[in-house]
């Protein structure tokens, strides 16, 4: 194993950091985050690829490295979501539950400060977040959506380009531990 | 079991809140009710921060790009808008006597024109999610919006009002998945379904192989998905093609091809005419008058008035058939009996002074020798009629 990946493998769940932000964050940016998402399509219409709350809830649960508080986080922004599109409450909901709770079980492991791994997950959760939708809208409701893989793929590829310098100004609002 | 809590604690609470939002699910799907409280607070909270957004936008936006940046660029953009909306409501309304095609004029405009009661409202959002095709508008159960009332412009129908809140309403536009219209198309008059694919096309369903389109066909509202009056445009054919089930019809709304940002709500709907189309419907066909009659043809035919004509309108397949009769008779076979075959080969008769089988049937006319006539049909007397052959 090289010093490369033992920087990122952390050596196990005690070793991980748990990073902490004010209370008015945690309903601050997920705010911002879903009224970019109503607001922003309306006059630049390719910026509607972008999953900024699916973003948030990654980078939360990443940086809390907690799996429940990933999932609660997950659920709250996911049920916001779903108040404000046609669906019934639930389906970003649950989608966005796991999201949180995985990546959040996965920061425990690596070191989720290092970009290429940030970039990394952004897609591959990207990805996770449209076919665990996709799946639920099949499965559980019978609607007929159409999983359009190659524009999931670069929707996700765009969405983890953004996911990269949007954690960076995130890490800025963290509080430092006395 | 607080043990086997305690250790899979983080797995038990994925469970609950997966549970819980099945549950959830569940009931909306099964009560076919929506969870009416969650969604009003999150679009109570949402909506003023939009609405502060959007002035905000409007009062700076509009100074910058207006007054600073592009004065004289702003001010022809506005100038060829009005132009190309002038234009639009020309074709639309068959009216040459549209002076201002401001849009919010021009929506107007059109409200006066339509018969059915309508109400002016404003986008201010579109709602969450990736491709998302549903956009929020400033006007609420207060203004008397309810769920399931059409949206529409002078362009076409928009969408259907899918959720009413006092403040705000949720319109699902037309080309979202699971969107259905009622249809018609405007020459034939074909009727079909408009499904929303979730692309800027739609598509049209239950139109049969043996149904007339055409590209370029506009299709209207039918007025039988009880929701969009019946008149309304909707949009062209841009492709069809015969599939296996039916005909496959791809159709480009005419209301939502760009961004939408006012549209009427339909409060209450009159159904309304489908104009007719503007070209004739096929301008290639066209009734000629009769040709002149062939050389030789004029001994065959019968000398009264009824036999000219049908002699004059007789076709490249009657000449044929009668020429094939003549050399039967000649051989003295009935054509189309059982019985021994002519021989085709020789040539028919000359012609005499008989009169042609074709007015047989017709009054005043003289039947051939042995040709067949309608049963029951009454040999004329003069000069020496023959008995007709029983089929």
């Amino acid at each position: 194993m090289t010093e490369y990946d033992d920087r990122i493998l952390q050596a196990g769940p005690r070793k991980a950091k748990i990073s902490h932000f004010r209370p008015a964050a945690y309903i601050i940016i997920p705010l911002i985050a879903i009224l970019f998402q109503v607001y922003v399509p309306r006059f630049v219409d390719f910026l509607s690829y972008l999953e900024l709350p699916l973003l948030v809830v990654v980078y939360f649960s990443l940086m809390r490295r907690q799996p429940v508080a990933g999932a609660v986080i997950g659920t709250v922004i996911g049920l916001v979501q779903d108040s404000l599109s046609q669906h019934p409450l639930g389906m970003f909901g649950i989608a966005k539950t796991l999201v949180g709770y995985f990546s959040a079980s996965i920061s425990m492991r690596f070191d989720v400060e290092n970009n290429a791994l940030r970039f990394i997950l952004s897609f591959f959760f990207f990805l996770f977040h449209q076919v665990a939708f996709w799946v639920f809208a099949r499965g559980l409701l019978g609607q007929n959506l159409e999983l359009q893989i190659p524009q999931s793929i670069i929707f996700a590829f765009l969405n983890a380009v953004v996911a990269v310098p949007l954690f960076l100004i995130m890490d800025k609002l963290r509080v430092e531990e006395q | 079991m607080e043990t086997f809590l305690s250790r899979y604690r983080n797995l038990s609470v994925l469970l609950a809140l997966i549970v819980g939002q099945l549950l959830l699910l569940a009931y909306q799907v099964k009560a076919r009710e929506d969870v009416r409280l969650i969604r009003l607070w999150a679009v109570t909270a949402v909506t003023p921060l939009a609405r502060g957004i959007e002035w905000v936008r409007g009062g700076t936006g509009g100074f910058f790009t207006g007054y600073i940046f592009l004065r004289d660029v702003q001010a022809e953009n506005q100038r060829l808008r009005q132009e190309v909306g002038q234009m639009k409501l020309r074709n639309q309304f068959l009216t040459a006597e549209l002076t201002t095609a401001d849009r919010a004029k021009a929506l107007l405009e059109f409200r006066s024109r339509i018969p059915s009661k309508t109400l002016p409202a404003r986008v201010i959002g579109t709602g969450t999610g990736a491709n998302s095709r549903v956009v929020f508008v400033d006007r609420g159960s207060n203004d008397g919006v309810k769920r399931g009332m059409a949206a529409i412009t002078p362009d076409g129908i928009v969408g259907k009002v899918v959720a009413a809140y006092p403040m705000a309403s949720l319109v699902q536009l037309i080309t979202e998945q699971g969107s259905v219209a009622g249809v018609v198309s405007q020459k034939n008059h074909v009727r079909g379904t408009l499904k929303g694919q979730g692309t800027t096309n739609c598509i049209v369903d239950y139109v049969q192989n043996e149904d007339k389109l055409e590209p370029g066909e506009w299709f209207y509202t039918s007025g039988a998905d009880r929701i969009f009056p019946r008149g309304l445009p909707v949009g062209q054919v841009k492709m069809v093609r015969e599939g296996r089930g039916g005909k496959e019809v791809v159709v480009t709304p005419s209301a939502v091809t760009g961004s939408v940002e006012e549209m009427l709500i339909v409060i209450d709907g009159v159904q309304g005419l489908i104009p007719e189309p503007e070209t004739p419907a096929s301008p290639q066909i066209s009734i000629l008058p009769a040709p002149p009659p062939m050389p030789g043809e004029d001994q065959r035919v019968a000398p009264s008035a009824a036999g000219e004509a049908a002699g004059a309108m007789q076709t490249d397949a009657d000449k044929l058939r009668d020429k094939y009769r003549r050399i039967g008779e000649s051989q003295g076979v009935d054509i189309g009996s059982p019985g021994p075959l002519a021989d085709f080969n020789r040539n028919p008769p000359a012609q005499s002074a008989q009169p042609a089988p074709n007015a047989a049937t017709t009054p005043g006319a003289q039947p051939p020798a042995g040709a067949r006539t309608a049963p029951g049909a009454q040999p004329p007397a003069a000069p020496k009629p023959q008995e007709p052959r029983k089929q």
